[in-house]
């Protein structure tokens, strides 16, 4: 258990550490100077002089890494370009916007996935089976701001069920009303993979001996089907759910932006257009700092679920 | 009982055994010769758009801005009064150019990287796969969305950073069947009769990965031509005005509350292909591997 941590985490200090290096390089390929590029190209030579001074661009290459990887590590990631905020501050004002969005995401993708892909699996080659197959191809093919849209035009402008713009929050209501279009967008899109793992999970586990066994000594097929196979089934999709994050991060960029919502897709966006690279570098530490400590719980729920990895 | 053995005739060795397996895996599931039938309908409306294009794409028209379906235009005008079905078809071409080049490229390339891997093995293999390891743990929308703002947003730019980030991927599924293929009998039939490591690697072990590469290749191609939509709608995509998919639903969504169908003919032409490639792929992997049938 304690080998195979230490293994786990020394690898998410080497992806970290792997990442920050490619976010100092990324950052300085930019074509041009990215002062001049800042300031545009009519600021004169003191004033650019002047900001590479604050932005510590007249250093060293080197100098500039070092106190980049401990600045990155210290929680300083410098100052924002347009706001004059701290890059930190900035960050974790609409990070539990996009934490919310995606752990809702996860349960609505799991809920509506896990039990969609098992009536698939034992209803193998038969009617139900067919209809979630070519449903989680279609969903499959969604662009997540095409269907954001779609859900707009239905649920906001022909219905009218949820406001169009929704940052209000005060009642649970209101909660409810400014999630759940977006939550639902993504939870569909990833209950479409979900429901792909789970039924081929599922199919593998059901030619098993031990199913084999348990039907034969008549323990009812319900109890075969949820506590048997599908616990047995879980172990690949649990891996899967962890690999799905770094997508629904991504889609959760375009929903945000259609739904109008806070978080950390309309803030790198903002970054994108205002060129603010000390936004960027930030952006990319927080988001390499998600998926990592993602993927070491990824691998504590595997040996959970999975007894018999003794996490070695 | 081995007698039946001498009376079997010696099949003749397949010219193109790649292309034999490639038709042979279309036809164990109908519906990936349907995803073909899309995709190729689609290349030809793109490629034919000059002449069936009903306007100019770019020709705009302020005495018929907004224009609804059915009236005059098919698919009705956008806000400057442009013919939304001559620039779907334009646009097919962007979508169909970015995503295939990138693809390819991320084939190739991705391609080159797991098999050298898997047939070297050892330190090499572990580095090389670790690193791919890190880039596919990275959101990969946000990984070509932040090399395309550096970069600046030009179909070269945009082309390599779609593949860029699909290398890895390529990499993962032509490493794993290149470490089984090298344990057989026949290569090292080839080592006895002193072929290169390249030769036996181009010509003995491509062949036999090829139909795994190709399922993957349909299934990148919908996630190339998605990305780029998606990376369009940002903003991200080739310049206005130049008609790109992504970028007329961005720009309808501007008017969505009174003109919905600008967003939704583009969005339909993007699910059509997408859907398309993606049962395309879904077929072609079931024949591959029945054991993965419906898995992505």
């Amino acid at each position: 258990m304690g080998a195979f941590l230490v293994k786990r985490m020394l690898f998410a200090v080497v992806t970290l550490f792997a990442v920050l290096t490619l976010v100092f390089i990324v950052i300085r390929i930019v074509p041009g100077d990215p002062a001049q590029v800042i300031l545009g190209d009519q600021a004169d030579a003191t004033a650019i002089a002047a900001l590479q001074k604050r932005l510590g661009l007249d250093r060293p290459i080197w100098e500039q890494y070092v106190s980049f990887l401990s600045g990155a590590i210290r929680g300083d990631w410098g100052v924002s370009l347009v706001t004059g905020r701290p890059v930190i501050r900035e960050i974790l004002d609409v990070l539990p916007w996009t934490l919310e969005l995606t752990a809702v995401s996860m349960v609505l993708g799991t809920g509506i996935g896990v039990p969609l892909g098992v009536w698939a699996a034992i209803n193998r080659n038969r009617m139900p089976d067919y209809v979630t197959r070519i449903g989680s191809l279609i969903g499959l093919s969604f662009p997540p701001f095409v269907s954001a849209i779609l859900l707009l035009i239905i649920f906001s402008l022909a219905l009218r069920w949820f406001p169009v713009i929704s940052g209000n929050r005060a009642t649970p209501w209101a909660w409810f009303q400014s999630i759940m279009l977006p939550a639902l967008n993504l939870g569909l899109i990833m209950a479409a993979y979900i429901t792909r793992v789970t039924r081929s999970a599922m199919l593998e586990v059901m030619q098993e001996d031990y199913v084999r066994t348990a039907r034969a000594k008549g323990v009812p097929w319900s109890v075969i089907v949820w506590r048997h196979a599908l616990r047995n089934a879980l172990i690949p999709i649990v891996t899967i759910v962890g690999l799905y994050l770094g997508i629904l991060i991504g889609n959760s960029v375009l929903t945000e932006i259609v739904f109008n919502r806070p978080g950390l897709g309309k803030l790198i966006i903002g970054a994108l257009n205002q060129r603010d690279y000390m936004m960027l570098q930030g952006m990319m530490v927080i988001y390499t700092l998600i998926v990592v400590v993602v993927n070491v719980l990824t691998d504590l729920t595997y040996a959970l679920v999975d007894p018999r990895v003794k996490l070695s | 009982m081995s007698l039946s053995v001498h009376n079997a005739l010696p099949t003749a060795p397949r010219r193109w055994p790649w292309l034999h397996n490639t038709v042979k895996a279309f036809n164990a599931n109908k519906t990936s010769w349907l995803g073909l039938v899309i995709f190729l309908v689609v290349t030809l409306l793109a490629l034919l758009a000059p002449w069936i294009s009903p306007h100019d794409p770019l020709e705009q028209n302020v005495f018929a801005k907004l224009k609804a379906p059915f009236e005059n235009y098919y698919l009705g005008t956008d806000y400057y009064g442009r013919d939304i079905l001559s620039r779907l078809l334009y646009g097919a071409q962007i979508s169909l150019v970015i995503g295939i080049a990138s693809t390819v490229l991320a084939l190739v390339l991705g391609s080159i990287i797991g098999i050298l891997a898997g047939w070297y093995g050892g330190r090499f293999d572990i580095i090389v796969m670790q690193t791919m390891d890190m880039l596919l743990a990275f959101p990969s929308l946000i990984l070509g969305l932040i090399l395309v703002a550096m970069l600046g947003p030009s179909m070269t730019n945009i082309i390599l950073a779609i593949a860029l980030t699909s290398i890895p991927s390529f990499a993962r599924i032509a490493r794993a069947p290149t470490i089984s293929v090298k344990q057989r009998e026949f290569i090292d039939a080839g080592r006895a009769l002193g072929f290169s490591d390249a030769r036996l690697m181009a010509g003995h072990i491509l062949p036999n990965i090829f139909p795994e590469i190709l399922v993957m290749g349909s299934m990148w191609l919908a996630n190339a031509i998605r990305t780029e939509a998606s990376l369009a709608f940002i903003g991200l995509g080739v310049k206005p005005p130049i008609p790109t998919w992504g970028g007329m639903i961005r720009e309808g969504f501007e008017n969505i509350l009174d003109s919905y169908w600008l967003v939704l003919s583009p969005s339909i032409a993007i699910l059509v292909v997408v859907f398309g490639l993606n049962i395309l792929g879904d077929g072609l992997r079931d024949a591959i591997d029945p054991k993965l049938k419906g898995e992505r």
